[in-house]
């Protein structure tokens, strides 16, 4: 019996602040699924305090954050540094709604692994997070 | 990564100790480690066992969408004002086409989220059908050896006969809404059997007092027994009837702790989990012990129809125990 013979890739949908569309989130949390993944679903209106809190106890290896209430520069990166904060860091942070092309390699220097936009293939997210999982 | 690996790379502590500290990273750590069955995990569990047997075992069954999230979620903070830690596994279905699933029960515990005493973990069936993932008893191991007073189970949204739960768990409590009518009598014969508490979720529905007078006749049909169980009203949404809830499952405890029940109870826990163990491990040896291609050789004679698909297993079987064990290292 090989090491990691079971293991399953998992996934925290998260969607910190106060914007209330939660379709796109939905639509990946499906396509992650249905790519075998186990996708843990916590629902709207999320500080990062406890983004962080249910990524730690769900043991997952991924993040994935959707905002499109123009917060984003201010809560990714909180994400980021309170998993830093709780020795963490090998939860990788990947981010998705409506974020500004400018406003991207700044996520990216301050934490995010990758910003996906609005028309992203859901592919290409599966694809990045099956070659980017330990 | 293992537990181990996460205990090196962190503070350096022995596990339970760390366990102790209800470190949420190594609880977390050491229930992937048991459910992924990481290389370590024997080892892991043979660390913990021995701390384990004081926590309360609550499980909690019922339709899909009777609102048994909502409900453990008031039931944990009832259990909070009384000083009581509480550790929550809960079960969501796998898809068996892809393998994934999406685990929602968090949304509705939110309220918990920060608060050292209570760890919530979300887990998938991965291909078991009784109601339970096949590490859920392990889950409830590490919470147990971190000192949670409770550990209640959330199962998937159950039928009629997923009732593993009752293998896993001291007391059942089986949630209904009102409204199901005659779909009662129907599922008269499955999960209703195993409950020690009904809750009829809801109660601000129509149909309440028919919900709760119908089990009342279920119950009076029933044999005598020292235990006969109590039908609860609730709304859990306004946190109405948990108290009372509470109430009933530490009576429920003291009352099989009295008459020797949950002795019983955990006598057949362990000697399922034993069993399981072994099937499993027996399915594991099987290459171990006659090799991929006795396998296949086998197999093409059943396709040939020279062979039966019994007199297959029984030849393989019979080189399993030929295999010497101790002399294979079985994990490599």
């Amino acid at each position: 019996m090989a090491d990691k013979a079971d293991k399953k890739i998992r996934v925290l949908i998260a969607k910190p602040g106060l914007d209330g569309h939660d379709r796109g989130a939905k639509v990946i949390a499906r396509a992650l699924r249905d790519a075998g993944m186990e996708v843990i679903y916590t629902g709207l209106r999320q500080t990062p305090e406890q983004i962080v809190d249910a990524a730690i106890s769900e043991d997952v290896d991924f993040i994935g954050l959707s905002c499109l209430s123009g917060a984003h520069m201010t809560l990714f990166p909180r994400v980021v540094e309170l998993l830093k904060k709780q020795n963490a860091s090998d939860i990788k942070v990947i981010a998705g709604g409506i974020i500004p092309q400018e406003d991207i390699p700044l996520l990216k220097s301050q934490g995010i692994c990758e910003v996906f936009g609005p028309g992203t293939p859901t592919e290409k997210i599966i694809e990045y997070i099956r070659t980017h999982s330990k | 990564m293992s537990i181990y690996a996460h205990i090196q790379s962190s503070v350096k502590m022995e596990i339970v100790e760390k366990l102790r500290t209800k470190d949420r990273r190594a609880i977390a750590k050491a229930i992937t480690t048991l459910e992924d069955n990481y290389e370590d995990s024997d080892r892991l569990l043979h660390t913990i066992f021995k701390h384990t047997g004081n926590a309360h075992v609550v499980g909690v069954t019922g339709a899909p969408g009777v609102g048994k999230s909502t409900l453990i979620s008031s039931l944990v903070k009832e259990f909070r004002s009384r000083g009581k830690t509480v550790g929550i596994v809960a079960i969501d279905p796998t898809s068996p086409f892809t393998g994934g699933a999406v685990l929602g029960d968090r949304v509705r515990m939110g309220e918990h989220s920060g608060d050292r005493g209570v760890y919530i973990r979300s887990m998938a069936t991965r291909g078991s059908l009784g109601g339970l993932s096949k590490a859920t008893s392990d889950a409830v191991k590490v919470l147990d050896a971190a000192g949670f007073d409770i550990i209640i189970i959330e199962t998937v949204g159950t039928g009629q006969s997923e009732i593993d739960v009752v293998r896993a768990a001291d007391t059942i409590v089986v949630v209904i809404i009102p409204g199901l009518g005659d779909d009662i009598q129907a599922i008269k014969a499955g999960i209703l059997e195993i409950a020690d508490i009904f809750v009829v979720n809801k109660c601000d529905r129509e149909g309440v007092e028919r919900a709760v007078s119908e089990l009342e006749m279920m119950l009076d049909l029933k044999e005598k027994r020292t235990w006969r169980p109590p039908i609860l009203k609730t709304n859990a949404r306004l946190n109405e009837g948990t108290s009372r809830l509470a109430d009933a499952i530490s009576e429920h405890y003291s009352h099989i702790n009295r008459n020797g029940e949950l002795e019983k109870r955990r006598r057949a826990r362990y000697s399922e989990e034993i069993r399981d163990v072994v099937n499993r491990r027996i399915g594991e040896y099987m290459y171990l012990a006659s090799g991929k291609e006795f396998f296949d050789e086998v197999l093409e004679k059943v396709l040939r129809k020279e062979m039966d698909p019994r007199s297959a297993a029984d030849l393989i079987l019979n080189e399993i125990v030929k295999f010497d064990l101790r002399k294979s290292n079985k994990k490599n």
